[in-house]
């Protein structure tokens, strides 16, 4: 073979398996391949929306929030099975439900790599607060995020 | 069919262009931010707020409304005056009312207790330059920020006349003397400013500042009510603006 | 095709240009990236003087970009052939300028992985909708202008027909990019040192100014590194023209001092006392601003007096000081006086820090780079293509 052959073929090649690293990379490094423990609220209060539907859309659903909250100025939601809910991560999701956000939002967002949305540089998970001894608990009057 | 590469090209452009225009169109918006469902419940009103010197006790180091405000809505204290955040704040009459040069002569004027905060003017010149409506003036008289959505261009900030906005050089997280997660902070690279506590009038509450003064030298209310309070304050009293000439047509009245 | 291979044959001073002014641009990224970490604390911006050096750079590189309308109005519509071998030269020089404004305003946003909320929520009552949209359009008009003359060129062909009318629409676009920018100041009730229906026109008489005197200097240069002779006619035209846009600008600039002088209204004449004669404390301004205004009183001279503006040493002279007086008073001047004072009345100083002109100069770094590029092929285009342009 014409030495340029030969390399271009190695190029080729090595090209190839670099591009497709993360595909093979979670396969060969011990990754485990199932969801992350996750420390799930206690049982009673039904969420705003299906699991299904909030394992795959949470998003979703928290920037229909945003943009009925901020740029529609309504604080509440009904939900599709008639329940009203406080528009807030922080005041409704974060601390009637899922209280321990570093081991529920955070283990699977951490796992896939999802560069830990920015949602929480402000919205601020009262599970700080409460943790912190040298802050009072000042959780008081209407949550608005 | 049998095409030429620049026939190829000159397909793919077009319809590229074509496709970019469509989304282009479709984003066009009204005259006003997004209206989804909710809002049917509020009716249009005109907030506004009445600041009476004569009641203030600034100049006995009274700043219950600043704290209150900086409670409420984690606000950072940075320490450096170039960097500060500051939604409402003490000022002189002269800082106030830039276009009114007062001498020694006038006493009266150079001690004036007075406070400054965002006017929500009614013609807001921050709102009109906004390139991507990241603030906007609601049905309700109040400018609204989407920190969500600024991309820290500061062009408001150019455009206010009157130093209402801050912008976040830093991230303000470390300076929160009392974090409280009943209303999110900020990051840094975007611009924020008084809100006239949207959140606590959504609920049928006054801003914070207002419920804080224990001389109710804040007199807040809808200036479309003739009943309120803030009404009879306005029609009662002589007023100033800030620099009301320039037509912007602020919402904060000063009794002086 | 794109010819970038005729940018890789170059000799050692060539390759020393381009590996010193890549450094200047690593430095300036590496400067970024501590911006993007910390904030734009690292500056030396604050809550009263919310723009500074990189809008002042954005706003006069805007008038570079938008001064290439001075080579081609003459050749294309008025059929002036001395500036046949020049119109693709401030054609890349307009691609090179608007990409560094570009580039200055990514680095002064606070978020700038948003930018793309400009044009997702269009706001067409705000004129930095309409400056991006200018920009862009201006950027593209001038890529595709130059590809396909320069490609014509090297084909030893005339150009397509269809690109008369591209080339004619670059010429009110290039005006309307820099009034546009005028635009986003002059319209602000709150900043009285803008508000003046006179900012549009002195921009587009500094414009033409500055870029053709840049592009005079570097007709100069390439006739000395790169063996290539524009010609006496371009350059001396070009320098008539400089003349005349540098005296038109001292006459806007007068005229705006007699409106604010003779009123005295204060908010107006305030901030020309802060840049000339500066506050206790600052008078660092004003020693700016003074040495820009006498750069910019030497230069009138030279380009004034026939005898001096056609012999070359004194020509280079005054094209360098028309740029830096213009640099001066456009960019940090123009900039700075709107914030000072502030709204309250106090006057809060302003200095960029050295991160700031780290990336400030990281950029003009790679806008020179680009000029550098672009110019080393189409000099390669022209050696191999035996014969004048059409």
């Amino acid at each position: 073979m014409p030495p340029d052959r030969i390399g271009i073929i190695a190029g080729l090649v090595l090209f190839a398996g670099l591009i497709t690293v993360p595909f093979w990379y979670g396969l060969v490094s011990g990754v485990p391949r199932e969801a992350p423990p996750l420390v799930l609220p206690a049982p009673g209060k039904p969420c705003v929306a299906p699991v299904d539907y909030m394992k795959r859309s949470h998003m979703k659903l928290l920037d229909e929030w945003r943009t009925l909250s901020v740029r529609g100025g309504t604080r509440r939601y009904f939900s599709a099975d008639g329940r009203e809910f406080a528009i807030s991560l922080s005041g409704t999701c974060l601390q009637q439900c899922h209280t321990d956000k570093a081991g529920f939002c955070d283990r699977c967002h951490e796992t896939n790599g999802v560069a830990a949305p920015r949602c929480f540089d402000c919205h601020v998970d009262p599970g700080l607060i409460r943790n912190s001894a040298a802050q009072g608990a000042r959780t008081g009057g209407s949550h608005d995020d | 069919m049998t095409i030429d590469r620049k026939g190829f090209l000159r397909l793919t452009g077009l319809g590229a262009a074509a496709w970019a225009a469509g989304k282009f169109a479709a984003g066009f918006p009204g005259r006003r931010a997004e209206t989804p469902n909710g809002e049917a419940g509020r009716a249009p009103r005109r907030w506004a707020l009445v600041v009476d010197s004569r009641k203030c006790r600034q100049s006995r180091d009274c700043d219950l409304c600043i704290r209150a405000c900086t409670r409420a809505h984690n606000i950072p204290e940075i320490g450096d005056p170039r960097h500060e955040i500051r939604w409402i704040r003490k000022a002189t009459f002269q800082e106030a009312f830039v276009s009114d040069p007062r001498d020694s002569a006038n006493e009266r004027f150079r001690d004036l207790p007075l406070v400054v905060l965002c006017n929500h003017c009614d013609r807001p010149p921050c709102v009109r330059v906004c390139p991507v409506q990241a603030t906007w003036k609601r049905d309700d008289g109040i400018v609204m920020m989407d920190e969500h959505r600024c991309i820290g261009c500061r062009y408001c900030m150019a455009a206010c006349p009157y130093g209402s906005r801050s912008f976040n050089f830093v991230d303000p997280r470390p300076f929160i003397r009392e974090l409280s997660s009943g209303y999110p902070t900020r990051t840094r690279g975007v611009v924020e400013k008084c809100s006239f506590c949207v959140e606590r009038l959504d609920g049928g509450g006054l801003p914070a500042c207002v419920e804080a003064c224990e001389s109710k030298a804040l007199v807040f209310g809808d200036l479309d009510d003739p009943g309120s309070a803030v009404r009879a304050a306005v029609s009662g009293n002589f007023t100033l603006r800030r620099k009301a000439e320039l037509g912007t047509g602020p919402e904060v009245y000063y009794i002086v | 095709m794109f010819m970038f291979e005729k940018a890789l044959a170059g000799g050692r001073r060539y390759w020393i240009w381009v590996a010193a002014l890549l450094a200047l641009a690593g430095t300036g990224l590496a400067s970024y990236q501590q911006q993007l970490r910390y904030g734009l604390a690292v500056t030396g911006l604050s809550r009263d003087v919310t723009w500074g050096l990189y809008i002042a750079q954005f706003t006069f590189l805007v008038g570079i970009a938008a001064s290439a309308v001075m080579v081609v109005l003459p050749y294309y519509l008025h059929d002036f052939k001395a500036f046949g071998k020049i119109t693709i030269l401030g054609e890349f020089l307009a691609i090179a300028a608007v990409t560094m404004c570009m580039l200055f305003i990514v680095v002064d946003m606070g978020q700038p992985a948003r930018v793309l909320n400009v044009l997702l929520h269009p706001t067409p009552g705000s004129p930095m909708f309409w400056d991006l949209l200018a920009l862009a359009g201006y950027l593209v008009l001038n890529a595709v202008i130059t590809l396909v003359t320069l490609r014509s060129e090297q084909a030893r062909e005339r150009p397509p027909a269809w690109i008369r009318p591209v080339i004619l629409l670059s010429i009110p676009w290039a005006v309307s990019i820099h009034v546009v920018t005028a635009f986003l100041y002059s319209g602000l009730p709150g900043r009285p040192f803008w508000m003046t229906a006179v900012l549009a026109p002195r921009f587009l008489a500094s414009a033409f100014a500055s870029g053709p005197a840049l592009l005079i200097l570097l007709c100069l240069l390439m006739r000395r590194v790169a063996d290539f002779d524009a010609g006496r006619e371009p350059v001396r035209k070009l320098s008539v023209i400089v003349a005349y846009a540098i005296v038109v600008h001292a006459l806007l600039v007068l005229v705006e001092r007699f409106t604010v002088f003779y009123s005295g209204i204060p908010e107006h004449r305030e901030p020309y006392t802060v840049l000339y004669t500066g506050i206790p404390g600052h008078r660092a301004l004003a020693v700016w601003m003074w040495a820009s205004a006498a750069l910019g009183l030497a230069a009138l001279v030279l380009l004034l007096v026939p005898r001096l503006r056609n012999r070359e040493g004194f020509l280079a002279a005054a094209c360098g000081l028309v740029f830096l007086s213009l640099w001066v008073d456009k960019g940090m001047g123009m900039i700075v006086g709107g914030f000072m004072p502030s709204p309250l009345g106090t006057v809060t100083p302003y200095a960029p820090t050295r991160p700031e002109i780290a990336i400030a100069l990281g950029i003009w770094a790679a806008g020179t780079l680009m000029v550098t590029v672009f110019f080393k092929i189409t000099l390669a285009v022209r050696a191999a293509a035996v014969g004048e342009s059409f």
